[in-house]
């Protein structure tokens, strides 16, 4: 388990643990984390589980591949820092890892 | 004064959500889930991609684990069905014999498959792609070198095809309609699934019927209506899905296509709800009633559901979408093409794998198919919900980039 923040659109942070192996955006789904809707269940369809990852983690979580970062230029408000959640797989090295769950998804 | 009790008939997409945004509202009463399906609510696109594949596991594709349902005092009741409603006194009657009393009732029956008849539908080996169960049995057929027949060429047919192409199996599609995905998309775009299916070595036959499924024991072979005789180690038949409205029937709801569910998700019975692919629901974006057999549909309905239990009426309002992953393809639809008299392509359907077909009704976009071009989905998706239609000519100008088509 690694633990993870989830900063919500009010600002308020939930510190959750995440099984290794699984995704960010099921360790948002399976603590109940407002925000995240992840319609498609993590097939990388839907650009429903968008979040901002902290500055100081951009890099340790690496890069989008190329559908991600043709979908992330749609989304609302994209940032620098913006990926799917589906797509990060969570391990050891994000322990600490903070995010920011946007206003909306749509 | 009574307890509020909800009581949620089905267990999948619908009713997993329905729990959840029950409880994002701060919903208080108690929520059964009564759910025929041994297992918790998985997400059901996947089995005929990557669980069917192998690559996820039942751990990875429930929708919410085990604990979720804790956390929200929601008692799932598997392996259980739902009966009889008793409306008159607000119970259902369960098949381990015993009542739920509710004061809520929410339908989210889904729908069961379609099947054939043909002599030999029963043999061993002549599979159906609906519930996780079915894909277990499925891989029990499985093995390189295997000749699978799938019975349709729709969406589910033509995953099936892919997956099952990918474990080293020889598989052959049949196809009643003189294309596959005729249904729902133009003409070019079946013509692409036929051509990349060609490419990885999946025979698609259109135009056929099923005389008869063969063999002793176990299916051994399909033979067609033209006398054909295909060899077939599995048959997977994907025909299309039925909305299942028996319960709803017996109860005497109104049911048309569906059960009939107005823009708040209430059926006839103002205690009784209904959301996801049983309902038979009106869509202001397409001005008509629709039945959606979507995971799109499924969530936003129940959130419906869930805001109207809680006394917030909000309308259902939402645009329709759906994607479909085979080989390296990407499929991703935004809208409903049916009734188009245009269509659009930027880029080709003939070389390569990567195109968007936009579809238009006197002028108006009404869905757009992308594969492998997520930015075309993305851009779509926010057009049809603001009722916006780009330029036809500039669409199909790959010279400018997709922003500046939405924009002008």
């Amino acid at each position: 388990m690694t633990q993870v923040t989830f900063i919500d659109p009010a600002g308020t942070e939930h510190q959750v643990e995440i099984e290794n192996g699984t995704s960010l955006m099921q360790g948002a789904m399976d603590n109940g984390i407002d925000g995240i809707i992840a319609e498609c269940g993590g097939a990388c369809s839907c650009a429903t589980c968008h979040c901002y990852v902290d500055e100081a983690w951009v890099a340790k979580v690496g890069e989008p591949s190329d559908i991600e970062k043709d979908m992330l230029e749609c989304v609302l408000d994209p940032q620098p820092n913006s990926r799917l959640s589906c797509q990060i797989i969570i391990d050891d090295s994000l322990a600490g890892l903070v995010v920011t769950v946007p206003e909306t998804q749509f | 004064m009574q307890q509020e009790h909800c009581v949620i008939v089905g267990g999948s997409h619908t009713a997993a959500q329905v729990v959840a945004s029950l409880r994002l509202n701060k919903w208080e009463g108690r929520i059964t889930v009564v759910s025929a399906d041994g297992f918790l609510p998985y997400h059901r696109p996947p089995l005929s991609k990557t669980y069917l594949a192998g690559t996820r596991s039942l751990d990875e594709i429930l929708i919410r684990p085990s604990v979720f349902y804790e956390r929200s005092e929601a008692e799932v009741l598997l392996g259980t069905r739902v009966t009889a409603i008793d409306r008159a006194n607000k119970k259902v009657h369960l098949d381990n014999q015993t009542d739920l009393t509710y004061t809520k009732l929410v339908l989210t029956t889904g729908a069961k498959v379609r099947k054939i008849d043909q002599p030999g539908h029963n043999l061993a080996g002549v599979f159906y792609l609906r519930d996780l169960s079915d894909v277990d049995h499925i891989r029990e057929y499985l093995g390189h070198g295997k000749n699978a027949v799938i019975i349709g060429g729709g969406y589910i047919g033509l995953e099936t095809a892919a997956a099952l192409r990918g474990l080293g199996l020889t598989v052959t599609v049949l196809e009643a309609m003189p294309r596959v995905l005729q249904r729902v998309t133009a003409p070019e775009v079946s013509a692409f699934y036929t051509r990349v299916h060609a490419e990885e070595g999946v025979e698609i036959l259109t135009g056929v019927t099923i005389q008869s499924i063969d063999g002793d024991k176990r299916v051994e072979s399909v033979t067609c209506g033209d006398g054909k005789v295909i060899n077939a180690d599995l048959v997977v038949v994907g025909i299309g899905v039925l909305p299942d409205v028996d319960l709803a029937e017996q109860a005497g709801l109104t049911v048309n296509n569906g059960i009939v569910v107005d823009e708040y998700a209430r059926t006839s019975d103002p205690d009784i709800l209904a959301a996801g692919d049983c309902t038979f629901h009106y869509n202001p974006l397409y001005d008509r009633h629709l039945r959606l057999e979507s995971v799109q549909n499924a969530t936003d309905q129940a959130r419906v559901v869930a805001d109207t239990i809680c006394g917030k009426l909000e309308a259902y309002n939402a645009l329709p979408w759906f994607w479909s992953d085979q080989y390296d393809l990407k499929l991703q639809i935004a809208g409903l093409s049916q009734g188009f008299d245009q269509v659009v392509f930027r880029g080709s359907t003939e070389t390569g794998r990567s195109f968007a077909a936009f579809y238009y009704q006197e002028g108006r976009l009404i869905a757009v198919d992308a594969i492998n071009r997520p930015k075309e989905f993305m851009m779509s998706k926010k057009a049809l919900v603001e009722r916006k239609s780009p330029n036809p000519e500039l669409v199909a100008d790959e010279s400018i980039d997709i922003k500046q088509v939405f924009q002008d």
